[in-house]
């Protein structure tokens, strides 16, 4: 006769808190799943889900509202980091984040997000970097790499006629009122883990009221690339990262001291 | 309270915070800046929130941020900084989150000039912003009016979670007349349920104005609909003078209805049976009223500070039942009271039609005389 041994179970392994539990209308292998996570972990470590609110974007991350567990608002295109602080302004005890892609952040709401770190705005951006537009189907960004083909560059980003790509970090990282600027990569997971860790130092930089906070996360994506997704992210390794170099641009010496 | 010599512009600005005011976000354009200067002192001394935007655009999207919190919020603006504020008014019109927008009107289109007009009466009471929606519009013709209009602005817009609007212009603006300010009021403790806050022991909210399925924002749209036949019936206001025994009726808002009031005394002093009608409201539109008077009218005289927008809410409501003729200024003109007197006069002696346009009658003669 065999008899089964009670055995206790640990759970290792579960949905943050600060997700709901939906399936996501993202692509399959699209990394905004991953940055979602990444974000609701911090959220539910620093314990201040109840105090969140987040601000959506258009693009893909239109219906970021949706997959997180925590009050949101949704702004018109690139006006995220001004109805931020709006939000920020009437309720300064809260913490506000705004989630953006490149053509949101970095061509339509370039106004926004330039004033709103000059100002030294107390919110925290998340920045998706996909080096196109995703939502409407994969036309040129703002990112999009020299001679990086889309539906709008047929024929690869031409400079002399489609200008140069933009680094947001670089830019942002110029400004006063920026306390903290950091640009990582979904591309693996040590990356990955690096990436929360940015994220982390991101909302501490709010919660410490340090000013302007922003992590870039360089993203794939494989349906509008045209490549599967283990392709895509061999392809940021290889393009996007030495255009997009990963590291700090800019850390207020205040939030240099806290420990995570 | 005291009357005290006031400026428009600040006068209104006072007026906002007295009424509870929370959060002000603006930017810089003549002439309608002293408002923004006159929030940014006093704003901060009373701990609420200024910011001095980068844009308009940048301006009306910290209104809405803030106006989703459920605090009374505002900008104020003059004509080609609200053309930018559109696409965030369209927004905030379909997350029905309230919100009070300041328009000083001034001379367009385009860059235009810094002179009084009302040219975009059509841009805000049929609309500027995309798809379907409507605000509360209402238009003072004095400083004191500007106050008590102000006041009234955040009411309705927080009864109706709508936008109101103060329709005025750089006349009123920029004008000192006496005018006593309210009490100041204390900031609201108490918050809607749709506010965003934090999800503190509570489940979620979410603010938005996208509704992906066509049936769910057409059900929206319903609403939205259903809400404006209620401020319909309830919201229209209008002044009436010497409308009793008048056969011939003015009607003219804001500034042009001030101007024709003074032509519609002197029309009275020479014996003229002439009233004026102006409305407070533009939107809703006294159409009723209008209606009404179409049974003791012989005519109708429209005057306003633009090529005749208003002209076509009272072409509608009057219905072929009256003769209407029209007499506006533009750019930035403002008319004299003589020379409406003498449109009235004109209108009083000379044969009247119901057919044609009033507008091409108007134009042919501007023309003529210019």
């Amino acid at each position: 006769m065999v008899t089964a041994e009670p055995r206790t179970e640990e759970i290792v392994f579960s949905r943050p808190r600060a997700l709901v539990d939906v399936n996501t209308h993202y692509c399959p292998g699209c990394t905004h799943g991953v940055a979602h996570r990444l974000v609701a972990e911090v959220i539910d470590e620093m314990n201040i889900r109840e105090r969140t609110i987040g601000v959506a974007s258009v693009g893909c991350s239109v219906f970021a509202y949706n997959y997180f567990d925590f009050d949101f608002v949704q702004a018109p295109h690139g006006r995220a980091p001004a109805m931020a602080t709006g939000i920020k302004r009437a309720l300064p005890d809260r913490i506000v984040l705004t989630y953006q892609g490149d053509g949101d952040m970095a061509s339509i709401g370039m106004g926004e997000i330039v004033h709103a770190a000059a100002r030294g705005e107390n919110i925290t951006v998340l920045f998706i970097n996909n080096a196109n537009y995703g939502m409407t189907g994969g036309q040129m960004a703002p990112t999009t790499l020299p001679g990086q083909k889309t539906t709008s560059s047929p024929l690869g980003r031409d400079v002399e006629t489609q200008g140069y790509p933009l680094r947001a970090c670089e830019l942002l990282a110029t400004l006063d009122g920026a306390g903290y600027i950091a640009r990582r990569s979904l591309h693996d997971p040590k990356n990955i883990r690096l990436a929360k860790k940015a994220i982390r130092m991101a909302f501490e930089n709010q919660v410490h009221g340090l000013g302007f906070s922003m992590v870039e996360l360089l993203s794939i994506c494989p349906t509008n690339w045209g490549i599967s997704p283990v392709q895509g992210l061999k392809w940021i390794e290889e393009h996007m990262v030495p255009y997009y170099p990963l590291q700090d641009f800019k850390v207020n010496s205040q939030l240099a001291q806290v420990k995570i | 309270m005291t009357r005290e010599l006031l400026k428009g512009n600040e006068a209104v600005a006072e007026a906002a915070i007295r009424a509870g005011l929370q959060a002000y976000f603006g930017y810089p354009i003549t002439p309608q800046t002293e408002l923004l200067e006159w929030m940014s002192r006093r704003m901060p001394e009373l701990g609420r929130a200024f910011v001095q935007a980068e844009s308009e655009l940048g301006a009306i999207n910290m209104v809405y941020g803030a106006a989703c919190t459920g605090v009374r919020a505002m900008t104020s603006s003059s004509s080609p900084g609200i053309s930018l504020m559109m696409e965030g008014l369209s927004y905030i019109a379909g997350t029905e989150v309230p919100m009070v927008l300041i328009n000083v009107m001034r001379g367009g289109p385009g860059l235009g000039n810094i002179n009084p007009a009302q040219g975009d009466y059509n841009q805000i009471v049929h609309g500027g912003g995309h798809g379907d929606y409507h605000a509360i519009v209402l238009t003072p013709s004095s400083v004191q009016e500007s106050i008590d209009l102000t006041v009234l602005a955040f009411d309705l817009a927080e009864k109706y979670r709508a936008i109101a609007v103060v329709l005025t212009d750089g006349s009123i603006g920029q004008m000192m007349e006496p005018a006593e300010l309210p009490p100041m009021q204390p900031l609201k403790t108490t918050f809607p349920n749709w506010a965003v806050s934090g999800a503190m022991g509570r489940e979620r909210r979410i603010l938005s104005s996208i509704y992906m399925d066509a049936h769910e924002e057409e059900q929206t749209n319903l609403r939205l609909m259903q809400r404006w036949q209620q401020v319909e019936a309830n919201e229209v206001r209008y002044k009436e003078y010497y409308l009793d025994d008048a056969r011939f009726v003015v009607v003219g808002f804001g500034s042009a209805g001030r101007v024709a009031l003074s032509a519609v005394r002197a029309a009275r002093e020479k014996g003229y049976p002439v009233g004026l009608l102006r409305p407070i409201t533009v939107s809703p539109f006294p159409s009723q009223v209008i209606a009404e008077l179409c049974k003791q009218a012989d005519g109708f005289l429209v005057t306003e500070m633009n090529s005749g927008q208003m002209l076509d809410d009272v072409r509608l409501a009057v219905a072929g039942r009256a003769p209407i003729e029209f007499y506006g200024r533009m750019g930035g003109v403002v008319p004299f009271p003589d020379e409406i007197l003498e449109e009235i006069e004109r209108v009083i002696h000379l044969p009247l039609t119901s057919d044609g346009n009033p507008r091409n009658r108007w134009l042919k003669r501007m023309i003529q005389y210019n």
